[in-house]
């Protein structure tokens, strides 16, 4: 008996796929140097996070924006794993529910056996700009970083001076500064994950 | 914070483009943990006296062949184990491969041996110990390890752990051979699995709590 095809199969995969290779593209520009692609690969990621993430919260609304943002840090902060060559959604897949299972082992160990995760070729199959506000402020938890890595994260990330100017200021190298920002934003995210 | 404001902070600054895997840090890492597997090895075991005897032995290179190939394999898993979304369906038979290969030598050797002879092959002299040194050889070189993994981004705790014990075991034996007085299958195909063994199920214990990043 021939097999009749599912309609809805073959377009959502299709769309997937075109998704794959457009994240694919602004996050290895991105990893290139390429602020704006890298800042879109982000937007992009975070519509499709989000949405996963409020499938699997539906019981804990208000915590999604949190754990968006620790996706996103960890993404960041791990993005020296991802192999360009490899699929990117079964990378950020991973990232993500891997964020999302320690939080749940951390707030509802019980829910975790009636929460079924499906495969990842669900992640790009949905999208949702609708950002709630954050319950935790993350402005606050950089407050409390070391200062050297604050003054680092604050002059080069968000007051937009350069990495010699940031040097010049703090009174220490160029490299140090890297460093720093580097350290800093390890440092916050050790701290989401330990505070939530 | 907004998360609008997060990813503008995140996609601006010195940061932006690819940080590299530090190799070199990794490298130094590993290496210290090895050497001071071979630190405890020389000065507490001392490296085999009739080496040169043995290695004349065909059974001392299929032990090393088994053991180097364990090491190899120990290596692939902790790499595809700290890396998210990497498929690990082929480990399983990748690490059953030597095991088996060494069994079916064993089963060779215990069927040509007479008897009464195939207690000693299985137990040989050392079987009260062995398993346990290799345990602790394999103790640096599994906190190198666990060092490395948490600065990649296992994503399946648990098994990046036993992943990290496995692995360390493995180079234990490799340091551990160069001591041991046994090369038959039969006691090689046994108590030094289980001398693998013992990190690798540590690892599975401590692994969710050790590896959280």
């Amino acid at each position: 008996m021939q097999r009749i095809p599912n309609r809805d199969e073959p377009n959502g995969n299709a769309r997937n796929q075109s998704i794959e290779l457009r994240l694919h593209a602004l996050l290895v520009q991105g990893l290139a140097g390429d602020e704006a692609a890298y800042r879109d690969f982000l937007q992009a990621s975070t519509t499709h996070l989000r949405a996963f993430l409020r499938r699997r919260l539906s019981r804990w609304p208000d915590e999604v924006e949190d754990l968006l943002q620790e996706s996103l840090l960890a993404i960041h902060n791990q993005r020296m794993t991802y192999d360009p060559s490899a699929p990117l959604t079964a990378w950020l897949y991973a990232i993500a529910k891997y964020k999302l299972i320690d939080w749940l082992r951390r707030h509802a160990r019980r829910e975790m056996q009636n929460d079924v995760l499906d495969d990842e070729n669900e992640l790009f199959s949905t999208a949702d700009a609708d950002a709630n506000e954050a319950q935790r402020d993350l402005a606050i938890l950089l407050e409390l970083l070391p200062e050297q890595q604050r003054a680092a994260i604050m002059h080069t990330k968000v007051d937009g001076w350069s990495v010699r100017e940031t040097a010049v200021a703090l009174k220490i190298s160029e490299a140090s500064v890297k460093v720093a920002v580097h350290r800093g934003l390890k440092t916050l995210a050790a701290k989401l994950r330990d505070e939530s | 914070m907004k998360t609008d404001d997060l990813i503008n902070m995140l996609a601006s600054g010195p940061d932006v483009s690819a940080p590299k895997i530090p190799v070199r840090r990794f490298t130094l890492f590993i290496s210290l943990g090895v050497l001071a597997s071979i630190g405890i090895m020389m000065t507490n075991l001392g490296v085999r006296p009739n080496m040169a005897e043995l290695i004349m032995l065909p059974a001392f290179w299929i032990k090393m062949a088994f053991v180097i190939a364990l090491a190899g394999i120990g290596w692939i898993t902790v790499v595809r184990l700290s890396t998210p979304g990497v498929r690990t369906a082929m480990l399983p038979a990748l690490i059953a491969m030597p095991i088996v290969l060494i069994w079916l030598a064993a089963t060779a050797t215990l069927m040509n041996a007479t008897p009464e002879n195939r207690a000693a092959l299985f137990l040989g002299d050392t079987w009260h110990y062995c398993s346990s040194l290799i345990a602790i050889l394999s103790l640096p070189i599994f906190i190198a390890i666990l060092k490395v993994m948490r600065d990649l981004a296992p994503t399946r705790l648990r098994l990046a752990g036993a992943g990290a014990g496995f692995a360390a075991g493995t180079a234990a034996t490799l340091v551990y051979s160069f001591h041991c007085p046994e090369i038959e299958a039969p006691f090689i195909g046994f108590w030094y699995l289980i001398g693998i063994l013992i990190p690798t199920g540590i690892g599975a214990l401590i692994g969710p709590r050790v590896l959280r990043w």
